[in-house]
């Protein structure tokens, strides 16, 4: 079977309310998904959802076929989640190489292949998480959850609040971790044009449901879907 | 199964995780380094036994402290776990250590083994107690479980003499040579000894991985689960080895005390400890050290002056130091640390 996740009519929320009316989406094996949508349609509330950090209400989270709706955050990073939050979450209190060293897992990213990766890092390994840049809490955070070596990578906004030059490195990195590398990840980004070229398939989401799904070819062509769902012109 | 590695990578992988495995010996070996004011600290601390002769008594009761509040920043400075009832593994290790005395053995050495273990069985007990809730729920279920264990000792007065305290306790010579005096000499160097041993292994302890990954608990829990640090596990466990040290400060003071009363377990010892680590400051493994130092000194001079009153002189300058000179201790090291560094390096 391909199908490495699957999110099957998953609704979630926060408290009382309900954000996501019934999200379904599939990621296979070495694929890298878009997801795409306006600002507060319920995209980084999916992302939360699959790691488990909201109100599960319905539906079901499959994992290499194994259903792990129920379980923990913590159960679901071994289970093979590398989450990079939106707001990067670099533990201040930690160093750059402890940051990843306290979740480091055997597998082919390490230390050193994660530093290859970004070689920033390596210059400022013995810096504290507070002592970094924005650009520079973002490649952490990355290289934090591929340290877990993961089987899904999930990266929420990676290039929000960053100046434009960083933008395009990190892109540049992101392109290599999903395309040389064959990661699979799904990619929330608001800005749909940034990363229509560098994944294989799209799905954009409207006030908590999903209103288009296809190749992410198809929907950098299709200028009508573009402006009605993300405004894009 | 959820072998993550695929198996066509199984080999690379393998070198991959040893050469890993060197990156993280290396980095630990140089956290691990010492710095100058470590070596001066433990130069003086050993020079004690020849220069202060006069003082071991005392002393021995701030080495004992210092293994209590040791223990007490494990759990507070590294995972950020509060407690108000510390005394609780401190207490179980004092009478377990007391008990076997009396009725195994008075051999010191495995007398310590036993009050770890107490230590560790009552803290791996309770810590289950202490993975749900904010910091309020922690304050309030350790010191319901030393309260608890404090009655416990109290009712069972057959078994622990309850508050006429334990007696008959005699203790034979630390590895059949050297005897427990009266100046307490050989009580000192025990604990003096122990205390550094601990200490070497704590500092193995909060530079390893496992130790990093209770720094990331303490900033963040929810965020240190969702990247993949098993959050409980690492609780748990660090409550346990704090838990055996506290049972090692608990039969250090059997040992050479000979007596137990019920203060072993009252909530005046668990919060000394915590009063003593803020003293000290947490987190770098020195404050519980330089905390129960000053403390029992301060102490002893301000009993000296106004034995009546001495409680109440402890009590303002706690509050003068809370408020002015928290931290001040682990600053100050930090700061003479890092310029003996800057000046090595520069003549490098």
């Amino acid at each position: 079977m391909s199908e490495l996740l699957a999110v099957e009519d998953l609704r979630a929320g926060y408290g009382q309310g309900e954000t996501l009316h019934g999200i379904s989406l599939t990621l296979r094996e070495g694929e890298s998904l878009a997801l795409l949508g306006r600002n507060g349609v319920g995209k980084t509330t999916t992302l939360n959802s699959i790691m488990g950090l909201t109100r599960h209400l319905g539906g079901r989270i499959i994992l290499a076929g194994q259903d792990i709706t129920r379980r923990t955050p913590e159960a679901r990073a071994w289970a093979g989640l590398g989450w990079v939050p939106q707001e990067r979450g670099v533990f201040r209190s930690l160093t750059v190489e402890e940051n990843i060293t306290a979740v480091a897992q055997p597998g082919r990213w390490t230390l050193e292949t994660l530093y290859d990766l970004f070689p920033r890092l390596r210059e400022r390994r013995g810096n504290y998480g507070n002592q970094l840049s924005g650009g520079e809490q973002q490649m952490l955070a990355v290289a934090r959850a591929l340290a877990l070596n993961p089987r899904v990578l999930l990266l929420d906004e990676p290039t929000e609040g960053l100046a434009p030059i960083i933008v395009q490195e990190l892109l540049a990195v992101i392109r290599r971790i999903v395309r040389d590398e064959g990661v699979s990840a799904i990619i929330v980004e608001q800005h749909a044009r940034k990363i229509l070229g560098l994944t294989d398939r799209a799905v954009v989401l409207d006030r908590g449901a999903v209103v288009w799904s296809g190749e992410s070819d198809t929907l950098a062509g299709d200028a009508e879907a573009l402006g009605r769902h993300l405004g894009v012109h | 199964m959820t072998a993550r590695p695929d198996p066509a990578a199984s080999a690379a992988t393998d070198t991959a995780a040893a050469e890993t495995g060197r990156r993280v010996v290396r980095t630990m070996r140089r956290a691990l380094r010492w710095s100058l004011p470590e070596i001066l600290f433990w130069l003086v601390a050993f020079a004690s036994i020849f220069l202060l002769p006069g003082q071991h008594l005392i002393l021995t009761e701030i080495a004992i402290l210092a293994v209590f509040a040791l223990s007490i920043d494990l759990i507070l400075g590294y995972a950020g776990i509060v407690s108000l009832g510390h005394a609780a593994m401190y207490g179980a290790g004092a009478y377990a250590a007391g008990l076997y005395a009396i009725h195994v053995t008075g051999e010191p050495l495995t007398g310590l083994v036993v009050g770890a273990a107490a230590g560790a069985v009552i803290a791996f007990a309770t810590s289950f107690l202490l993975l749900r809730g904010g910091d309020l729920t922690r304050l309030m279920v350790t010191l319901g479980v030393a309260a608890v264990l404090f009655e416990i000792a109290n009712k069972a007065y057959r078994i622990t003499g309850g508050a006429d305290g334990l007696q008959g306790i005699w203790m034979d010579p630390i590895l059949g040579r050297f005897d427990f005096d009266l100046a307490g000499h050989t009580g000192y160097v025990y604990c003096l000894i122990v205390l550094f041993l601990l200490f070497l292994l704590a500092r193995l302890v909060v530079n390893s991985p496992f130790g990093i990954s209770l720094k990331a608990i303490r900033e963040n829990p929810l965020r240190a689960s969702a990247v993949g640090i098993p959050v409980n596990p690492r609780l748990v466990a660090i409550y346990t080895l704090a838990g055996a040290y506290a049972g090692v400060a608990g039969a250090l003071f059997t040992h050479t005390q000979q007596f137990i009363s019920l203060d072993a377990l009252a909530f005046q010892k668990s919060a000394d400890g915590l009063l003593v680590l803020i003293i000290g400051g947490t987190g770098y493994l020195y404050g519980g050290m330089i905390g129960a130092l000053a403390y029992k000194v301060i102490q002893d001079v301000i009993a000296n002056i106004t034995p009546q009153y001495w409680l109440f002189w402890i009590g303002l300058l706690m509050v003068v130091f809370v408020l002015w000179g928290r931290d001040k201790p682990q600053r100050i090291f930090a700061t003479l640390a890092a310029r003996l560094r800057h000046r090595r390096e520069g003549r490098e």
